[in-house]
């Protein structure tokens, strides 16, 4: 790792009283875990009283007023920051709307990353690894995410929650996949490898680098010694972009995986605002994967299963996977088909994506689908609908975050 | 000397006058000095932990952000004590403020709620407005009983009897 990729990262937290909810020491632990440093970037106190006339937002609450105030300090440059964490309460209206708001400023007037998140009393540093790891590598690792071309003969292994998939590339080539349901992480990780490898027709030596994404990454990475351990959200917006061949511009990425979602705003590959998650598994793959099993069907016919069906026949509300299950239960009691049970199920799915993450990432177009469930063929037809836009759907489109670790771990052939 | 809650609560100015006419201030600035000085914790800057917004469920719902309730576990106990309290409506943010105005709203609401007599004055705008500001402050905290009653003294001086012989 050069020295440029190990240095410090100054991260301006942009909050409305963290300290206050008892979660301040799990940001601290979150960001020492990736080498970066939370700085509170400096005000005239005085301007917390007409910061909502200046930045066109009157809230009541001070440390709102002072969120917008610290925004501008990072937008104008009068903080040394180089990554900006928002983050307020989660529940609160008035919170919600000055997040969004001075994200969006924060974005449009300046190159400096931004991620937000709605922080609760049992937030923990756990789930901001992935946040925070994604922030400090768009800053440490900027050139190696302009990449384009993938070169040489590398790997990439993405070890997600449901399954794993391995991609052996060369000379910007796919020339051998794996894809395994996970099980044990590594066994599992091997095994898609092996697989990858087999199907390339290359030995294990032969590869000059190997690159690990995922859940399992850490895990993975140590055991194959990869040259690059990185979090799914610069890569799998990497290899979106790269195998939807726009990687030049605007883009949107949303990535709808076994266990939560992303939803990515790229510019020329490289990730500007993003969200990850999901309220409940019910707008992930695995509630896909019971709406199959309770339909009887295997979850590869679900897809064509869904653009037959209605999803306006069908109630269905997929914020929560037990009750999500129980209007398919209640649905199919009063005679409704399998088709439009299984285009409820996947407008359901896109619609809370819709709610709850795309209101924060500005869509721009060409809005490209990845993850396993892209290739459920109702999931980017719901989606297409509801945002009344062509939804891309490109070729290996749940192998992008293997392929975005292979193409990003080329950077290490030529190192 | 009557226990008087302050609007806004880390008022230093409010605190201040309130200690000049013989009562005890209720803020906001002594309870994070009782947070910060206890042993055994350490929760920085403040030393807020993620049981501080549960016990905060006694003043707010589950529903209300754990921002709010965090504040809450500590401006509680202190209204739970008043005996007086001072409201000051529109201050701007160097008089004081606790930053969330749902805190704001729910803390007025019970001190209001509580029954004690509460002084409630606007923030002043000119010389004039801030002589009639300070003099009615001056006023009720003058009206206000220095001495405690005394049946408070004799439940006091009866409890701290029965501390002793356990």
């Amino acid at each position: 790792m050069s020295a440029e990729e190990s240095s410090l990262v100054k991260i301006a937290l942009v909050s409305c009283g963290s300290e206050y909810a008892g979660v301040q020491p799990e940001f601290e632990e979150a960001a020492a875990k990736v080498n970066a440093k939370f700085i509170y970037p400096e005000i005239d106190v005085a301007s917390i009283d007409t910061i909502g006339k200046d930045f066109g937002l009157e809230v009541a609450s001070g440390d709102l007023r002072l969120m917008m105030a610290r925004a501008k300090a990072v937008v104008e440059g009068t903080t040394n920051a180089e990554g900006v964490f928002i983050t307020t309460c989660f529940r609160c209206a008035e919170g919600a709307i000055v997040r969004n708001e001075v994200r969006r400023y924060i974005h449009e007037h300046s190159n400096i990353p931004v991620i937000s998140y709605s922080f609760t009393e049992s937030t923990s540093a756990g789930t901001l690894l992935t946040r925070l790891e994604a922030l400090t590598t768009i800053v440490r690792r900027r050139h190696l995410l302009t990449r384009e071309v993938q070169t040489g003969l590398t790997a990439g292994i993405d070890s997600g929650s449901t399954t794993t998939k391995a991609v052996i590339m060369r000379d910007n080539k796919i020339i051998g996949k794996g894809w395994v349901p996970t099980t044990k992480v590594l066994e599992s990780a091997e095994e898609a490898y092996s697989i990858a490898l087999e199907e390339a027709g290359v030995a294990r030596k032969e590869i000059q680098a190997i690159g690990t994404t995922g859940y399992g990454r850490f895990l993975i990475g140590n055991h194959l010694k990869a040259q690059l351990i990185q979090e799914e959200i610069t890569v799998n917006s990497k290899g979106a972009v790269y195998l939807a061949n726009k990687q030049k511009g605007n883009a949107t990425v949303i990535d709808i995986g076994g266990m939560d979602n992303k939803a990515i705003s790229v510019q020329d590959g490289i990730p500007g605002m993003f969200t990850m998650g999901g309220i409940c598994a019910g707008a992930s793959g695995r509630f896909f994967e019971m709406i199959s099993k309770r339909l009887g069907v295997d979850i590869t016919e679900l897809g064509a299963l869904a653009v037959k069906g209605m999803h306006e026949n069908v109630s269905m509300n997929s914020y929560c996977i037990v009750f999500g299950t129980q209007s398919l239960v209640n649905s199919l009691a009063k005679g409704a088909t399998p088709e439009d049970v299984a285009a409820a199920a996947c407008y359901s799915v896109v619609e809370q994506i819709y709610e709850q993450q795309l209101q924060e990432v500005d869509v721009k177009e060409p809005l490209i689908l990845v993850g396993g469930s892209s290739l459920i063929a109702g999931v980017p037809k719901a989606l297409g609908e509801l945002l009344k836009i062509n939804v891309l759907v490109p070729e290996n489109s749940h192998m992008i975050g293997a392929v975005g670790a292979a193409l990003l771990a080329s950077g290490f052939v030529e190192e | 000397m009557a226990k008087v809650f302050i609007y806004p609560i880390n008022s230093l100015i409010l605190a201040d006058l309130v200690e000049r006419f013989g009562h005890k201030p209720l803020t906001m600035m002594s309870q994070i000095r009782g947070k910060v000085t206890s042993l055994s914790l350490d929760s920085p800057p403040i030393n807020i932990t993620p049981e501080d917004p549960k016990l905060g469920l006694k003043y707010a719902a589950i529903e209300v952000p754990a921002g709010v309730r965090g504040r809450m576990s500590l401006i509680g106990p202190l209204i739970e004590q008043t005996e007086a309290a001072i409201i000051v409506e529109n201050p701007p943010t160097d008089f004081g403020c606790v930053g969330c105005n749902r805190t704001n709203e729910l803390t007025k609401y019970l001190v209001r709620s509580k029954g004690v007599p509460v002084l409630e004055v606007k923030y002043p705008e000119s010389d004039e407005e801030a002589r009639d500001f300070v003099n009615e402050i001056v006023a009720f905290l003058e009206s206000l009983p220095k001495e405690k009653p005394e049946d408070e003294k004799v439940e006091e001086k009866e409890s701290a009897e029965k501390e002793d012989k356990k």
